[in-house]
């Protein structure tokens, strides 16, 4: 078991953050260059300051008229996002590593509220499951693929949370979840969760075009 | 129309008989189909498309943007994630080996269930364009040779005559010298001028209007003639702004179409196009002509008729003689108001000229299509019933203002609205603002 823990902890997690960072340099690199080459449009019409306005009206929860239309969806997702950003990184364990490893540290959450930031994210994943199975609007557009996204999503903060709470062997839970953790960054640019690095850019280019061209407001 | 049937494994949530399509599927092969897709997916797209399908979470929190959904109670097949799934996913999933009755339906999808109004983009999170898509959806079809027969049709009478309603050179300046003659029993100094270089302002209007709406033109003249403006108007092929090529992505067309516009308005060495009431042709002379022709904006000023009546009112060189009684409403047609954002303009040119004014819920850039847009409407009357019943929403709005007259400025929103208003007997009357400007303004020189 110690042998898969080192294993765990040191060359597959490289592995996982070059596969992320070198993932998402790669998507956001042939994504412009591909654009260079067949959507130059993009490119022509793309203003800065309608590129922000638009995406400040969609991370300011209920700033557009579609998330004030769905209150409880609107509430789910900003807790969802926040939670699922703030917890690995401000996490006091991880951060833990961070200094172990390269001698950086930085502020971190009390562990209570962690906690409590991952039983949100868990729930809120329940909530997404819920919609696809029973939201005849979503459980059409909804791919098997769909379910493994949300599964490999909610892997690092169930298994973290009964890791912190040492259920079912401590030792056996921290593996599964620094594994769950690396396959879910090494995914992050390969699956729809890319959504993260490609969101800014697609709200920018409509807002673009909404403000310069059509003159008009897109939230 | 027989609503909701599986033909050859494919399922079809409307199955209606149209010509364009049931023949054009006909020839098909998969092996066409397949090159065709290909050819386009990677020939004529790129980035943009592929960053959008990439981004797409499943989500559905665009359904509820989408007037067919809304209207057809929340049927998933209307949504526009639904749509999209139903023809881009699968085509870009099976690299193109779809069947041609998959085909025959996803155009039916592209073409006649949505009307690319982009209503959908400001109720993504991500602002994925599904309504672009689509669009790509009835390129492929255009190539493979099935769109609907009537709009088909339409896009030849471009191809052929440089207008859309087979108007022959003759006929258009005959109507011109028709109108000019019947204002000036108005106002005795009325001129529709022809070929004037030099003037201000080229007007040009869509086909129908020199074919079934001939007063329009007359109300035009008037107005010009009472502003005192210097204008003019083609005699010869480019008169015409509309362009339903644009809409069965026969770009080739499309572009053909606009140069001789834009060459004819060069020509006259004019500073302005002024365009009359209509939405689709002011999104192909504003927004997709000067693109394809490669010009990122315009070598002269783009009008839409509602800033143009809107600057003679703020001016003052129309005034209203009396307001009009008649409870009205305005609808706001998607492509000059999220296309160009002239809603404030419209309220105020409608409160100058009436009394009573109630505006639609919701509105501006969040007003429901017309569902006639697109290009819809021009699939002509096989679709008639896709259109009333995927726009119930529109009917509702509408009753709710408790108007008697909608203001509609966009002929395709119009002639949709009156189908609507048919329909759902609402009672109400479909006008344009030009009809009620023309009423309500004092008309000095009128004999
Ligand atoms: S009709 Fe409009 S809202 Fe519906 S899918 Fe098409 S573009 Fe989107
Ligand atoms: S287009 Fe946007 S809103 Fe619609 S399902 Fe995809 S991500 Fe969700």
């Amino acid at each position: 078991m110690h042998g898969l823990y080192n294993f765990v902890r040191g060359p597959l997690a490289w592995v996982a953050f070059i596969l992320f960072f070198g993932g998402i340099l790669y998507r956001l690199i042939s994504m412009l260059l591909g654009a260079r080459k067949k959507d130059g449009v993009v490119f022509d019409y793309f203003s800065l300051y309608y590129g922000l306005r638009s995406i400040f009206h969609w991370i300011i929860p209920f700033a557009n008229r579609n998330s004030r239309q769905r209150p409880i969806f609107t509430i789910v997702t900003f807790a969802f996002h926040i939670c699922l950003l703030a917890v690995p990184i401000l996490l006091l364990a991880h951060i833990i590593l961070w200094d172990e490893s390269f001698n950086i540290s930085w502020w971190n959450l009390p562990d209570s509220i962690a906690d409590i930031m991952a039983i949100i994210v868990v729930a809120c994943c329940g909530y997404f499951l819920w919609r696809r199975l029973t939201q005849p609007e979503v459980k059409f557009v909804t791919f098997a693929s769909d379910y493994v996204i949300l599964a490999i999503v909610a892997a690092p903060f169930i298994t973290g949370f009964l890791a912190y709470h040492q259920w079912f062997g401590y030792k056996f839970m921290l593996i599964l979840h620094m594994l769950s953790g690396e396959v879910m960054l090494a995914a992050i640019p390969f699956t729809r969760l890319g959504h993260m690095f490609y969101s800014p850019f697609t709200r920018a280019y409509m807002g673009s075009e909404f403000g310069s061209v059509r003159h008009a407001k897109d939230w | 129309m027989a609503e909701g049937q599986v033909i050859d494994g494919i399922y079809f949530n409307e199955v209606i008989e149209d010509a364009g399509l049931d023949e054009g599927t006909k020839k098909l092969t998969p092996e066409k189909i397949e090159r065709v897709i290909n050819d386009v997916l990677k020939g004529e797209t790129g980035a943009r498309l592929k960053t959008y399908v990439d981004t797409c979470i499943h989500c559905g929190l665009c359904s509820n943007a989408c007037h067919y959904y809304l209207s057809r109670d929340k049927d998933p097949t209307y949504s526009p994630a639904g749509k999209v799934k139903q023809t881009m996913w699968e085509m870009i999933k099976k690299k193109g080996r779809v069947s041609p009755t998959f085909m025959k339906r996803a155009s039916q999808i592209a073409s006649t269930q949505c009307c690319v109004c982009m209503r959908c983009a400001m109720y993504c999170p991500f602002g994925i364009d599904i309504a672009y898509i689509m669009s790509v959806v009835r390129r492929i079809c255009h190539l493979l040779g099935i769109t609907p027969l009537y709009i088909q049709d339409t896009a030849h009478s471009h191809a052929v005559t440089m207008n859309q309603m087979w108007v022959k050179n003759d006929e258009w300046p005959d109507t011109l010298q028709w109108q000019e003659d019947e204002a000036r029993e108005e106002i005795p100094t009325t001129r529709i001028p022809l070929e004037k270089e030099g003037a201000d302002i080229m007007y040009s209007v869509i086909g129908p209007e020199p074919k079934f709406l001939a007063q329009l033109l007359y109300q035009a003249a008037i107005i010009f003639e009472v502003a005192g403006l210097s204008w003019t108007m083609p005699a010869t092929p480019g008169w015409d702004n509309s362009d339903m090529a644009m809409y069965t992505m026969d770009s080739e067309i499309m572009g053909r179409v606009k140069r001789v516009h834009f060459e004819t308005a060069r020509r006259l060495r004019v500073k302005k196009i002024v365009m009359g009431e209509c939405g689709h042709a002011f999104r192909s002379v504003y927004d997709r002509g000067n693109r394809w022709l490669g010009w990122k904006m315009h070598p002269f000023y783009i009008e839409h008729a509602i800033e143009f009546y809107y600057n003679l009112l703020k001016s003052g060189k129309i005034k209203i003689a009396k307001k009009y009684e008649e409870p009205v409403t305005l609808h706001d047609p998607c492509n000059v108001m999220r296309g160009r954002g002239l809603y404030e303009m419209a309220r105020y040119v409608v409160s100058e000229m009436c009394a009573d004014f109630r505006d639609m819920q919701p509105n501006r850039e969040h007003n429901y299509c017309c569902c006639a847009g697109g290009g819809v409407i021009n699939c002509g009357p096989p679709y008639k019933m896709t259109r009333m019943l995927g726009n119930r929403v529109k009917a509702e709005q509408i009753a709710a203002t408790g108007a008697k007259v909608v203001i509609a400025p966009c002929h395709n929103c119009h002639s949709g609205l009156e189908d609507i208003v048919s329909h759902y007997k609402l009672g109400t009357h479909v006008k344009f603002i030009s009809d009620i400007l023309y009423e309500v303004m004092e008309k000095p020189g009128a004999v």
